[in-house]
Order: C-alpha cells, then structure tokens, then sequence
C-alpha cells in the first residue's frame, strides 16, 4: 500500500530524496551553485550506508558527465546533478551521452550562464542544451521535482527510449525554497522504478562489445542520428505510460501540457517552470473579474508536444509566450518558436506575442503578469503588438 | 614475472587487422602492456585518435575486450566511470564479490599531456583501480603531427614548423611521468616498446597494485618522425640509450632506474637518435648548432633529475 508523507522541504531536497529511492549504482558529480544542496544531501546518504551507490566525486562536471557515460556503458543505473555553467561544460558529453543512447537522468537546477556571471534562475543553460538529444523535463514545484525524477528513471531505461533524460528545476526559486510537497515510501518507489537490466554492458566480460565506434569513413553515422530521432518520437507515449502508472500511485495528475482556464480561455500566457504559478495567481484574479485568461504549463520540453500545445491555444484570441531564455538574433526566445511552429499547420492561428522576462533572477512580479494579460486584451481588440519580442519587466 | 614462454602463451586482446600504419608504435605499445594483465578480464578505454579511429572502425573491432571510446579529453575519467560501476554494481549484489577485473585508459601524448590532463589528475587523486597508459609519440598524430607539450625541443612539427625564421619547437617538454608520481599513487612507470620485457614487468606490477597506476610509454611514430616504417623498435632503442627516454619506476614513493645499462658516462650522445629522425634534420644544419647543443643539454638536465630521484 503505498504511503506518503506531506513535508516542507525544498526542491532540491525532494530530487536527492528521488535519487536515493531510485537507487543508482553511480552518481559522478560536481558541485555548482544552486545544484550544491543535491550532491551534499547524497553524499550524507553514502556516508550514513543508506544507498549502495558509488559515489564519484570528479574534478569537473566534463569528467562527472564523462565517468556517467562510462558508468552506464559498463551497465549501472546512473545519475548525476548540475546547473548553468556546469552544464555548459558538459556540452560536448551531453551529445556522446544521448548518441550512445545511454540511460543517465541528470538533474538541472536552471540557472543563468556567463557573462556577465550570475547565479540566479533563468533557462539559459538549459535551452541552451535543447538539441543534445535528451529528453527534458521542467518542475513547476518541489513536487514536481521530485515525480518528474522518479518517472525519469522509467523512461530513460524504457526498451523503446534508451535516452538520457533531464530533470529540471528552477534555481533558488523551487531548488532553495521550502515548499510543501508529498514524498512516498520507499519501497513504493524502488518496485515502480524496478531494477534497471542493461543490455551490451561492459562489465559483461563474456560477451564483449565495443561502444562509441568511429562511424565515419562513410560509415552509419547518419542512420544512427535517424535511429536517435524514431526513439525520441517513440517516447513520447512512453512518457504518457509511465506518467500515467505514476499518477495513479501518486494521486497527482501529469500532463506533458498542464492547463489552467484553458477550456474557453481568450487570452492566454505559456510559460514552464516556476512562473506558471505566477501566471496562474494573476489569471486566477483575472477570471474573478470576468476574463476569460488561461494559463498553458509546458512540462516535457523535449520531445515537445506539439499536437497539444496547438491543441489547447488553437481557440484563443492572443496567446503570449513567455521565454526566460535568449536566442540572440533568432525570431523570439526558444519556447517562442516551437509554439508558434506548434500552431503553423492550423487554419485558425492566435495573435501572439513573447516576452523574453527573468533573466539573470530578474524578480517575476505579479504586477508583469498582468501587464501581459493587459497587452494581450489589446492585442484581442484589434491593437498593434508592442513588437514580436519584448523585453519584460527591464530596468 | 612472467617468461617470454609464458607471455606468448596468453590471449592477445587486441586483434590484428586494424588500420593502424605499418610499423606503428601505438599498437605495439598497447599489446606488451595488456599481456601484463594476465588472464584477468579487463575493460579498455581509449581517448580519440589513431589508436581508437584505426580500431574501431565500426562495425568492426580490434579489441576482443570490452572496449569504450568516448572523447579526446576523457578517457581517465570515462574508465574512472566504469571501474565505478564495477564498485556499485559489486556493491547492490549483481557482480558476485569474489569477481575481480582490471581497468585500462589508454590516450596519445596528445589525449593525456595536453587536453586530458585535468581529467587524468582527476582520476589518479580518486584513487580508482585503474591503469593509465599513455602512448608517447610526441606530437598529434592522428590530426596531421601537429606539436604537443610532449613534442621535444627542437623538433618539427606542423605547428612548430621551420623556416627562415623558426626552428621547430621552441619549448622543452612536460614531464607527465613526474606530474604523476607527485599524485602519490602506487605505482608510476616509463617504459618503452623497444624493452617488451622491461615494459611487460611494469604493466604486470600496474595491473596488479590496488589502486591508480600510471604507464609512460614511449611509441615512435614512423609517419610523423619521418622515419622507415621498419625503424620504429630501432629509433625507440636509441631514446633510451640516449637517455632521452629514460626507463624508471616509482612504486610507493621509491624512484627506482628500471635498467642500469644507461648511464651518465656511457648514455650515447643525442645526436644517434636525433639523426635518423627527418623531423629532427634541420638541427643538423649550418647555424643550428647551439639548438643542437641546448638539445643535448636539456636531455642531460633530464636524466640528470631522473637519476638523482632514484638516489643516483
């Protein structure tokens, strides 16, 4: 029977929580400002005997990425954290790990990169990973956090996936933060997430095999990259499966895409992370006076879910997107892009408009959410849009 | 230690029929030291370049071992990750207690002075069980003999060309061996592929210490020393009888000459294995002989130090 427990516990606490349920055979990590909380809690469960997992404390997050790489070739659970510049550094791994269709979930706690330095949340570092072939997912809460962890582990080992998976959340603000949130029971976790059965594991001496072969020379590189595509498609259900199985245990419901006031919604603000929850305070206020706002949640950002993104704006008036992410000299920020690319094939398209807001921690005032509500009444009635892309909330 | 008759008795885990160039040192480097592991199954690990493009040209294998390559600048650390796993997995109960394996990293002078170093330094101060070997050629071969931290004085390469002005590389190089025995792992060596017997000892004690051990192996380049392809166990003779390649260990802190045919007085002069060297020809020319000399002195400098470390 499975049982849980409600905390007040912050974000971070609640992914090392996942982690130690998960139990991964290795954890390589290094420490970075706001990931810092995850690793110390880990490594207060090796030093009291309560995971078995090897814990590998590495002079870089390249060679903690690296050592995760080789750990889960050799056939171990794998997991690892990290954060901004830290991920950054691991780029170039990033893309080994996912072309060697390896299962490492790593945490992110979102944060801005360089320069100028700056610890706080944004999705630069993050976005900035969007094409290195992982699945990714985006907390909203502690809570969040933690589901989206465990379930990570699920797909990421999934026969049809067999994909590096991230599990992010939004530094400071959900990895520091007390909030309150449910963990379960021990052994309700370790039955869900099953013990993890590689296949081609190095360690397995009788049947040798050779990983990361040169496949130049005319060689299949590019059927692999195809093979990489079909798998990432492939999950797509296995995220709806395992989320769904998780769901039921849990009592929380998952959507790759979480609406609120979406059904008859006129004007409504897409955001991830942290800042739906600004956004749905002030849509909340909103509705109170007769307005007809919504509030479209992104969860899983990779494999993006387009069908139902377009699903759920198709019938709005104007729909604003909010970026807390730059992509210099592109159209709009990120998410931008693939949510308008999301509504292209549809006869009836929403005005929209983005916002690129919070970087660097810039503070996501409610007072910026109405302002976008506001713009966006505007832009229903027929006005001119300040610009495609503003900048929100700027000194 | 094992006998030649004993030695050629065991498995040979690297297959030939690879694509490495006729006559090159990399290979004959990594088959001497995995002869040292005995029977005890080992995984291998392999940083970009010629040793790992030329053996794994999918879907094809040289290794009849487990076999990882992951970047330039990692192998330590991705061998670092499996010796992990082992631990872990050892630990949950899925790899039975008493099962023993041996890990090897093997990376260029390239893979292992320059880009992987931090990764290296990294994994020998974790003290994993694991065996770094580096083949030394002295330059990045697989990229075109473009110079490295291991490129000696002097020397030509194509990014330390010579010319009216230049002279090959400028600088002296870096000494990996002795950055690693300051890391105080158990057991440090510098071998070469022309001493198979000298060579095949280290690898053994390397294999079988508990913890990080760490190999220098000196493996000549034919294509990038502009030498004969059938010269390369010559050429590699003569850096030790030089003293340019000086064969010595440290086990547990204890510096120890591995040879004691070398010596100040009888050690050849440097010239014996600068000359047959195409990229060492310009240091024969008119004006260069102050650049030949300082060549011999740096040299001596070196063995110098070696010898005094081993209380010589």
């Amino acid at each position: 029977m499975p049982t849980q427990k409600t905390l007040a516990v912050t974000g971070n606490t609640m992914v090392a929580e996942a982690m130690r349920q998960c139990a991964p055979d290795v954890m390589a990590a290094y420490p970075i400002t706001p990931q810092t909380t995850i690793v110390e809690e880990f490594a207060k469960y090796v030093a009291n005997g309560r995971v078995h997992t090897e814990y590998v404390t590495v002079e870089s997050e390249h060679s903690a990425m690296s050592a995760c790489v080789g750990a889960s070739a050799a056939g171990a659970r794998v997991m690892t954290a990290t954060s901004s510049q830290g991920l950054a550094l691991m780029w170039e791994e990033l893309h080994i790990a996912s072309g060697m269709r390896l299962p490492i979930v790593m945490a992110n706690a979102n944060r801005a990169l360089s320069a100028p330095i700056n610890i706080h949340c944004d999705h630069s570092d993050i976005m900035g990973a969007r094409d290195a072939g992982w699945i990714i997912l985006f907390a909203e809460d502690a809570q969040e956090a933690y589901d989206n962890t465990i379930i990570s582990v699920r797909i990421a080992e999934h026969p049809d996936v067999m994909l590096p998976v991230m599990s992010t959340l939004d530094g400071f603000i959900t990895t520091h933060s007390i909030d309150r949130a449910q963990i379960m029971d021990d052994e309700t976790v370790k039955a869900f997430v099953g013990e993890y059965k590689p296949e081609n594991a190095l360690l397995d001496t009788d049947n040798p095999v050779s990983h990361g072969n040169f496949a130049g020379l005319g060689g299949p590189y590019f059927e692999f990259k195809k093979a990489q595509r079909n798998a990432i498609d492939r999950s797509a259900a296995v995220i709806t499966a395992v989320a769904d199985e998780w769901s039921k245990i849990c009592g929380r419901p998952f959507g790759n895409v979480e609406g609120w006031g979406m059904e008859d919604a006129e004007l409504a603000i897409v955001a991830i992370g942290s800042t739906a929850g600004n956004a749905r305070h002030v849509a909340r206020e909103l509705r109170a006076q007769g307005v007809r706002v919504g509030v479209l949640k992104v969860r899983v950002f990779r494999p993006f879910p387009f069908a139902d993104i377009a699903d759920a704006l198709v019938g709005c008036k104007a729909v604003a997107v909010l970026d807390r992410a730059e992509s210099f000299g592109a159209e709009g920020g990120p998410l931008f892009l693939e949510v308008r690319s999301a509504l292209y094939d549809r006869d009836e398209r929403p005005a929209m408009v983005n916002y690129i807001y919070g970087l660097g921690g810039s503070d996501v005032k409610l007072e910026l959410m109405r302002q976008v509500y506001s713009d966006l009444s505007d832009l229903a009635d027929g006005a001119q849009v300040p610009g495609r892309l503003v900048y929100l909330g700027t000194r | 230690m094992a006998t030649i008759k004993e030695l050629s008795t065991r498995e040979d885990r690297l297959s030939g029929g690879h694509r490495l160039c006729a006559g090159c040192g990399a290979s004959i480097a990594v088959r001497q030291v995995m002869l040292g592991a005995g029977m005890t199954p080992i995984v291998a690990g392999c940083a970009t370049g010629c040793l790992e493009v030329s053996t794994t040209i999918y879907p094809y294998s040289s290794w009849k071992t487990p076999f990882i390559h992951n970047a330039f600048e990692n192998s330590a650390a991705t061998v670092s990750g499996v010796e992990s796993a082992f631990k872990g997995l050892q630990r949950a109960g899925k790899i039975p207690a008493d099962k023993k394996m041996k890990f090897v990293a093997f990376g260029g002078d390239g893979g292992t002075y320059d880009i992987g170093l931090q990764s290296l330094s990294g994994a020998m101060e974790r003290g994993h069980d694991m065996v770094y070997v580096c083949y030394d050629n002295g330059a990045y071969m697989n990229t075109g003999i473009q110079r490295s931290s291991a490129t000696p004085l002097g020397a030509w390469a194509t990014t330390a060309e010579v010319g009216k002005v230049g002279q090959g590389k400028p600088m002296r190089r870096k000494d990996l061996t002795s950055i690693i025995a300051a890391h105080n792992v158990p057991y440090v060596a510098q071998g070469s592929i022309s001493e198979w017997k000298d060579l095949t000892q280290k690898a053994e004690k390397a294999f079988a210490v508990e913890g990080p051990a760490f190999l220098n192996v000196f493996a000549p380049c034919p294509r990038g020393w502009r030498i004969p392809y059938n010269k390369t166990v010559e050429i590699a003779s003569l850096a030790t009888k030089t003293a340019f390649w000086p064969l010595f260990e440290v086990e547990d802190g204890e510096w120890k000459m591995t040879t004691k045919r070398v010596t100040r007085e009888n050690r050849l002069p440097i010239e014996e294995f600068l000359k047959p060297q195409g990229r060492f020809a310009h240091l024969f020319k008119p004006g260069n002989e102050a650049l030949l000399a300082s060549v011999q002195a740096e040299v001596d400098r070196n063995f110098d130090y070696v010898l005094k470390r081993c209380g010589l």
